[in-house]
């Protein structure tokens, strides 16, 4: 059994662990309000965003832009793998990445060539690790509060390099953030931009609503609207990945101060027993000498 | 006159604006444009300017916006601003301070090393920019004063 002296050790050594995860937990949770704040301030504009290109691209629909235009054949893709850049949040980071390696294989089953941009160190320890040609690398911003600037940048990088043929294909990984239980990581397309999805019409089918008078014209518009999908789309990425960050970083750390207690637990245990124990030996010490000195 | 519009604008960083309003006027990439209750369908991009409102209480009211598209349809009016702050929220130092570096960037053209993270173009559009927020935020002050 081991000695008192090395269960109290441990003991305190499992205390001070435990302060550090529920430190490292309340810090987690309070990041992760700031980020779903974010996520909320921004839904307002991407929905309003989709509905206006949405009724821009049902009457522009013939003359599509470049950015919409699927290529011929597809050589080069690039992959924009949204990863944290730091560690002890849980599966997260080893799950999106798991779902970039799957889409690296097909690609490279079909004879397509994969370039990455990361966001996020892990994804970029695992890009360098793993040999495939890194692009860009963004570090020191996934989990604080990202600026939509820093989407339109790289997204303009992107189309320009579309553009100019560096890649056939854009896509992004992320992991979407379903609830505080539950982060999927997931793969879409970035370039060409997916065909838009009809909404609804608002307006009810019997009343008569003329077509919008645009200025410049739809084709000019459209033309505009277009990189800022990509943007909004790269943006609501880094969003839902920075959230999900935080939300299995919170998890993660419960578990772990969790785990500390059953352990904590376990320890008082075997440390009142050996106790017990010495103070029962010192007991029988005394007994055993004192019959022998009656004797 | 058909009651209100709803005004609502918004940026990807919150909303800004959302307000029953009886008539706005935006900056239009093709001049100004007002709009009325009952509008017909209308969209357009915006350049840098000064979008401005009457509330249902006839108050005039302004917003600085940085560049964007409207969408004015009969009852309402939606604004996409990459940037955009009430009148009343402008931080004026801020601004203060960007005029400043931008200025510094546009007199050494050629010098590099001068706000290094900024070229010349950038610089032009952040003195643009600033100077529109400040020249709203004045606006207030002289309505201050008197």
């Amino acid at each position: 059994m081991a000695s008192l002296k090395d269960v109290k050790a441990k003991i305190s050594g499992v205390k001070k662990t435990r302060q550090i995860t529920k430190a490292m937990n309340m810090v987690a949770a309070s990041r992760l309000r700031g980020s779903q704040l974010a996520m909320e301030s921004f839904r307002p504009y991407a929905e309003k965003f989709s509905e206006v290109l949405g009724s821009l691209a049902e009457r522009a629909g013939g003359e599509a832009g470049p950015l919409i235009v699927p290529k011929e054949e597809v050589k080069k893709v690039c992959l924009v793998l949204c990863t944290s850049d730091r560690g002890l949040c849980g599966g997260f980071n080893s799950n999106a990445i798991h779902a970039a390696e799957d889409f690296v294989k097909q690609q490279k089953a079909k004879g397509v060539a994969v370039s990455l941009v990361c966001f996020g160190k892990k994804g970029r320890d695992w890009a360098r690790k793993a040999k495939h040609p890194i692009v860009e690398a963004r570090l020191g911003i996934m989990g604080t509060r990202i600026p939509f600037t820093t989407a339109a940048k790289s997204g303009q990088k992107l189309i320009d390099g579309f553009l100019k043929g560096e890649f056939d294909e854009v896509h992004v990984g992320y992991t979407r953030f379903v609830s505080m239980a539950r982060q999927t990581p997931l793969m879409q397309q970035l370039l060409p931009i997916p065909p838009i999805e009809k909404k609804e019409e608002e307006y009810s089918a019997g009343e008569y609503l003329p077509e919008h008078i645009c200025e410049p014209s739809a084709q000019e518009l459209l033309e505009q609207l277009l990189p800022k999908s990509v943007f909004i789309m790269l943006f609501s990425a880094l969003l839902e990945t920075s959230t999900s960050e935080h939300a299995a970083r919170m998890a993660a750390m419960d578990n772990a101060t969790k785990a500390c207690n059953d352990m904590l637990d376990e320890l008082t245990l075997t440390y009142n027993k050996a106790r017990q124990a010495a103070i029962t030996k010192e007991l029988m010490d005394i007994v055993g000498g004192a019959e022998a000195l009656k004797g | 006159m058909a009651g209100t519009i709803q005004l609502e604008v918004v940026t990807p960083e919150k909303l800004v604006v959302s307000e029953e309003a009886t008539i706005v006027m935006a900056p239009g990439a093709e001049g100004e444009f007002g709009v009325l209750p009952g509008h017909t369908p209308f969209l357009t991009s915006l350049t840098l300017g000064t979008l401005r409102y009457r509330d249902t209480a006839g108050t005039e009211r302004c917003v600085f916006i940085n560049g964007g598209f409207a969408e004015a349809l009969p009852d309402r009016v939606t604004v996409l601003a990459q940037s955009a702050e009430r009148r009343c929220d402008i931080d004026i130092n801020r601004a203060k301070a960007a005029l400043e570096r931008a200025k510094k960037r546009l007199e050494h053209p050629e010098d590099a090393s001068v706000e290094p993270d900024m070229d010349f173009e950038r610089a032009k559009a952040a003195l643009a920019r600033a100077q529109a927020r400040m020249s709203l935020a004045e606006t207030r002050r002289n309505v201050a004063m008197q």
